[in-house]
């Protein structure tokens, strides 16, 4: 039998529903994978009681029939969204101890629909990076290594913790938040399924904010149903939000039909960017090829404004950011560093409490937005995000889905690319223009590199079509049959 | 115009003023934390007024209510479309660091308001604007030696920030403004106009500048609390101003405090570094959108504004506009006055309603809503005059009766036995007996001294204990005197 | 470029970071790079076209006028790194 924490989110629920093991079990080998991954510094916090004594009350509930759709599931939660009374950090210094008094709603409703909590894991601090080495509590390691070469590699960012801990086995599945590409990019990193929903789809109450009008929660997986699975309880209208639709949640599980005849699958052409590694031009031709052989029908389209998507982003994100971490402030929770008046005490508690990326974005934030530079900087940035937004539009008049690679490279190594943030902006060169748009996108391993590292394709969707981007993931699953392992299995070391 | 006279000549002030005005309303504009006056420290807050990590606002429906509702009664452009904006800066009560506010696009846009000064003059002051924020929280600087204590309670309290142009042009017209703005407010129930509480809070912004020439540089007084204190602090300020150029020097554009117990303004210190509040749209809220039936809706339902009040007491009471000025201030003595007034003599009940009503609730201290004497009371007790059961002399000791013990003016008029006498023969009874006394009286009266027929009227009166009927008096007296 | 060492004072006081003389220099070359390449977008012509603040285009939610939050005091303070009284606290400020 596979090892209770190899099997996918799916299939662990239906071996609990077919009582081949219990959630206790499932719980018991997962808290020893959570140890068994301490090497890769995954998880932040551990909270083994808290997976243990849900299992108890899942089992029960089992006993009873009365199992929820997610019964007895141990998540791995990134360490932005709040949980109650469990320190919650955003991987920054300045949320040190802090332990919130309340429970986000993404999480609350995994809670609800049965799932337990192994911990919360690492991430850029404030979700800030693409490499997950900006994190205040250590870089997290990708259980993937290149053939050949031993040196620790990136997992991506920022969700990274939420990508080695899947990847490694030592959790179900996890949630993580995009804002930039920080669900897709790591996943793409870790040979994992994650899915950026439609801005709105998911509560952003309780989620630590990075840049309010981007952000948007959602599942790492280690396939696209499960992806389905975690979507359908992480969604929903929260009237606590008010950026969250009013929109039924389907069951997106039963969009896996796995027909996708007649999909009109867009190609962008600004896609194919000057210096682009061969292997990523191939994978994506690889990923044409196997949706037209699945009945897709390919269609250039043009996207003409993406050149402009990150320095759009690289304004908007810092300047919403700047305002969003200002309540770091050292008066009401988290750190404070004295000082002999209150701004000094601001300043210093600031300057301590955030890293230096994160201090750089705010910096640039507050100077997009500082008077006489508003309007050349945020304003023109505002105004081609609308340019990009009607780019989309267009090319959906003519489409149903997009495909694009995740990411310009694979993971690199710990060291690489980090003196230069311009270079490191780069890898969510192909992730950002989503977020911008506010669309639903998902990144699936698709083959390896040279190296023998994961590559992800990425499926953008309609506004509020999960179900059609899931279809098409679904489709690039099965094709691709990605069956690599990575050389870090928790436990198995 | 009114000019205040320095060492060079006459000056003109230039005054400009922001009203923060607390909007009505059970909970705040953005949580769902109570926002009652005078609970203990820290209570009144919710995660969301603390902003909290991942905290997130939803605007509350009835403050949006109240600051249309405001705008209508402001006669103003509603925008149907506006956009909240943060504010940023840092301050020990400003949770967030930044302020929820509305920037570019407010939600009422401009319009007027008409003040009245004492001689009878009016004048249109213009509304720039009227938008929609949160109120701080408060911080206490005076009860520890070397730290600041921080109250959130008030922090997302709902405030109405209403701009007017900088058409006054002197502290009197700017108190009159105040007034008058606090009392469309209080018409309209969307601010109670507390002053003491903070709920109607005044930033002035006064410059000074030779007749009609241009503006001059002009400084903020911030949070002045009452219409004295209005026009106290801007009286001051134009003349240090005035002082500073007299002297050579130059006004230096700052915010400053007033200054109640010395009666003067200074520089506020935590004001001083240049601000860059680096607005821009708060990406948690969505622009806020107006149903226009909905807003059509709101401004068919709006009171009877003061100067409306005012014009139909003028038309339909025949009252002069200085009194009907001072009964419509306050809904509840318009109220009052028309309760009492209808179907009756309408001057008779503004006489009384400004004199003696008015007169005792000023000597008890006590507001109209508390008056001791109902509206219809005073009617009933208008009415025992008017049907001739007591005259106007005994109506004023009734009246003081009523507010001494409370009860009704029939009550006390039975009870004292006040009931006029109207029965001719008792009248001319009393008549004959006074002047069978006082024959010399006749005779100087008879030779041309007429005064004294006050003299026989007031024994008749005395002898009568006051209740005979004083038109039968005359009559009596008149016949029974003639030569 | 962009950005001098006097800006990036001014930037850090209005944020509240505290940079030191040595960090000045560093960051100004660093934000100066982000900006010149951040304003290839002034190739964009952009005449006409409004700035997009949000994706979402439904009319915001209203809440009813209930007091149903609140009266949280201890859970408040909870994670204070000063209170007294029931009173969050901070170095003295003077107004
Ligand atoms: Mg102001
Ligand atoms: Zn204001």
């Amino acid at each position: 039998m596979t090892a209770l924490t190899d099997l996918s989110l799916a299939e662990a629920r239906d071996g609990l529903a077919a009582k081949k093991f219990s959630a206790l079990e499932l719980a018991q080998a997962h808290v020893a994978a959570v140890e068994g991954a301490r090497p890769l510094n995954a998880y932040l916090v551990e909270t083994p009681e808290q997976a243990l004594d849900g299992a108890a009350i899942s089992d029960a509930r089992i006993a009873r029939n009365e199992a929820r759709p997610l019964e007895g599931l141990p998540l791995a939660i990134k360490d932005l969204f709040c949980t109650l009374d469990v320190p919650t950090t955003a991987g920054s210094k300045i949320l040190e101890g802090f332990r919130p008094p309340y429970e986000s709603t993404v999480t609350a409703q995994l809670w609800r629909d049965g799932a337990t909590m192994l911990g919360k894991v690492n991430l850029d601090e404030f979700a800030m990076g693409s490499a997950n080495i900006t994190s205040a509590y250590g870089h997290v390691e990708n259980p993937w290594r290149r053939q050949g070469d031993n040196r620790p590699l990136v997992p991506g960012g920022s969700s990274g913790g939420s990508a080695a801990a899947v990847a490694a086995r030592a959790a179900l599945a996890a949630t993580a938040t995009d804002t930039g590409g920080s669900i897709r990019q790591p996943a793409s990193f870790c040979g994992l399924v994650g899915l950026k929903p439609t801005y709105g789809r998911c509560s952003r109450w309780g989620v630590v904010a990075f840049a309010s009008s981007l952000d948007q929660a959602g599942p790492m997986t280690r396939t696209v149903r499960d992806a389905a699975i975690m979507l359908t309880s992480m969604s929903g209208h929260d009237p606590k939000d008010s950026t969250s639709a009013a929109i039924p949640v389907p069951d997106f599980e039963k969009a896996l039909t796995g027909d996708i005849k007649g999909l009109r699958v867009g190609i962008p052409r600004e896609y194919r960017l000057d210096g682009m590694p061969d292997e990523i031009e191939k994978l994506w031709e690889r990923g044409i090829d196997w949706l037209k052989d699945a009945g897709a029908v390919p269609v250039d389209v043009s996207l003409a404004m993406t050149k402009y998507a990150l320095p759009v982003y690289y304004i908007i994100a810092p300047a919403e950011a700047s305002s969003n971490l200002a309540r770091y402030d050292g008066v009401r929770f988290g750190l404070r560093v004295p000082g002999e008046t209150l701004d000094e005490m601001y300043e210093n508690t600031r300057a301590q409490g955030f890293g230096p990326e994160v201090r750089r974005r705010i910096l640039i934030g507050t100077y997009v937005l500082s008077a006489g530079y508003y309007d050349a900087y945020y304003l023109k940035a505002q105004k081609v995000r609308n340019l990009i937004a009607q780019d989309f539009d267009a090319a959906f008049k003519n489409c149903d889905v997009l495909l694009t690679p995740t990411a310009p490279s694979p993971a690199f190594a710990i060291g690489e690319k980090s003196d230069d943030p311009i270079a490191m902006y780069l890898n969510d060169v192909f992730t950002v223009t989503v977020n911008l748009a506010g669309l639903p996108g998902i990144s699936v391993p698709a083959g390896l590199s040279k190296d023998g590292l994961p590559l992800g394709l990425q499926i953008i969707g309609r506004a509020f079509d999960e179900e059609t981007v899931l279809r098409a993931g679904h489709a690039i699953e099965r094709a691709a049959n990605f069956t690599a392992r990575p050389q870090f299995i928790a436990g198995e070391a | 115009m009114s000019l205040i006279q320095g060492e060079t000549g006459a000056w003109e002030v230039v005054i400009g003023l922001e009203v923060h005005a607390q909007a009505v309303s059970n909970s705040k504009l953005f949580s769902g934390a109570s926002t009652t006056f005078g609970a203990e420290p820290n209570t009144h807050v919710s995660l969301v007024d603390a902003a909290f990590p991942g905290m997130l606002p939803v605007i509350n429906k009835v403050c949006v209510e109240q600051a249309v509702k405001t705008g209508l009664g402001l006669d103003a452009q509603i925008n149907l479309v506006s956009i909240f904006d943060r504010k940023n800066y840092f301050y020990a009560d400003l949770p967030a660091g930044y302020q929820i506010s509305q920037y570019l696009r407010p939600v009422v846009g401009k319009g007027q308001l008409t003040i009245d000064m004492a001689d009878g003059t009016s004048r249109t002051i213009g509304i720039t604007r009227l938008h929609l924020e949160q109120d701080a929280g408060k911080s206490l600087h005076d009860q520890h030696p070397t730290q600041t204590y921080i109250d959130l309670n008030r922090s997302g309290v709902a405030l109405m920030e209403i701009v007017s142009e900088p058409d006054m042009r002197s502290a009197e017209e700017a108190g009159a403004y105040v007034k008058k703005l606090r009392s469309i407010l209080r018409y309209l129930g969307t601010c109670d106009g507390n002053m003491e509480e903070g709920s109607l809070r005044c930033d002035c912004n006064v410059s000074v500048r030779k007749p009609g020439g241009k503006l001059g540089t002009r400084c903020e007084i911030k949070n002045v609390n009452s219409i004295k204190f209005v026009i106290a602090a801007i009286e001051y300020e134009a003349r240090r101003q005035i002082q500073v150029i007299e002297e050579g020097g130059t006004i230096k554009q700052e915010t400053r405090l007033y200054d109640s117990h010395r009666g003067t303004t200074r520089p506020m210190r935590s004001k001083e570094e240049a601000h860059d509040y680096r607005y821009f749209p708060d990406p948690d809220l969505l622009p806020l959108e107006l149903d226009p039936a909905w807003v059509e809706n709101l401004k068919k339902s709006l009171p009877e504004l003061p100067d409306a009040k005012k014009a139909r007491f003028v038309a339909d009471y025949k009252l002069s506009p200085y009194d009907a000025g001072v009964l419509i201030e306050e809904q509840a003595s318009a109220d009052y006055f028309e309760a009492v007034a209808k179907g009756r003599d309408a001057k008779l009940a503004c006489n009384w309603v400004m004199g003696d009503l008015f007169g005792a609730l000023n000597k008890a201290g006590l507001d109209i809503s508390n008056s001791p004497v109902s509206a219809k009371g005073l009617g009933e007790l208008l009415d025992l005059m008017s049907d001739n059961t007591i005259s106007g002399r005994i109506a004023k000791d009734v009246f003081a009766a009523m507010v001494e013990t409370r009860k009704g003016a029939s009550a006390i008029v039975e009870e004292k036995g006040l009931r006029q006498v109207t029965d001719t023969g008792a009248i001319e009874a009393a008549v004959d007996a006074v002047l069978a006394k006082e024959p010399e009286k006749i005779a100087e009266y008879r030779s041309g001294k007429d005064k004294l027929f006050g003299f026989f009227v007031g024994q008749v009166m005395k002898a009568t204990g006051g209740k005979a009927n004083p038109a039968q008096v005359n009559e009596l007296l008149k016949k029974k005197l003639a030569p | 470029m962009a950005v001098d060492k006097a800006t990036v004072a001014r930037i850090a006081a209005l944020a509240r970071i505290k940079v030191t003389e040595g960090e000045q220099e560093l960051l100004a070359g660093e934000l100066s790079k982000l900006l010149d390449w951040i304003e290839q977008l002034a190739e964009v012509n952009t005449d006409g076209v409004e700035p997009m603040a949000s994706v979402v285009h439904i009319k915001p939610p209203m809440r009813a006028d209930v007091v149903n939050d609140g009266e949280i005091r201890d859970k408040l303070l909870a994670n204070a790194p000063q209170d007294a009284r029931g009173f969050f606290v901070v170095p003295k400020v003077v107004e």
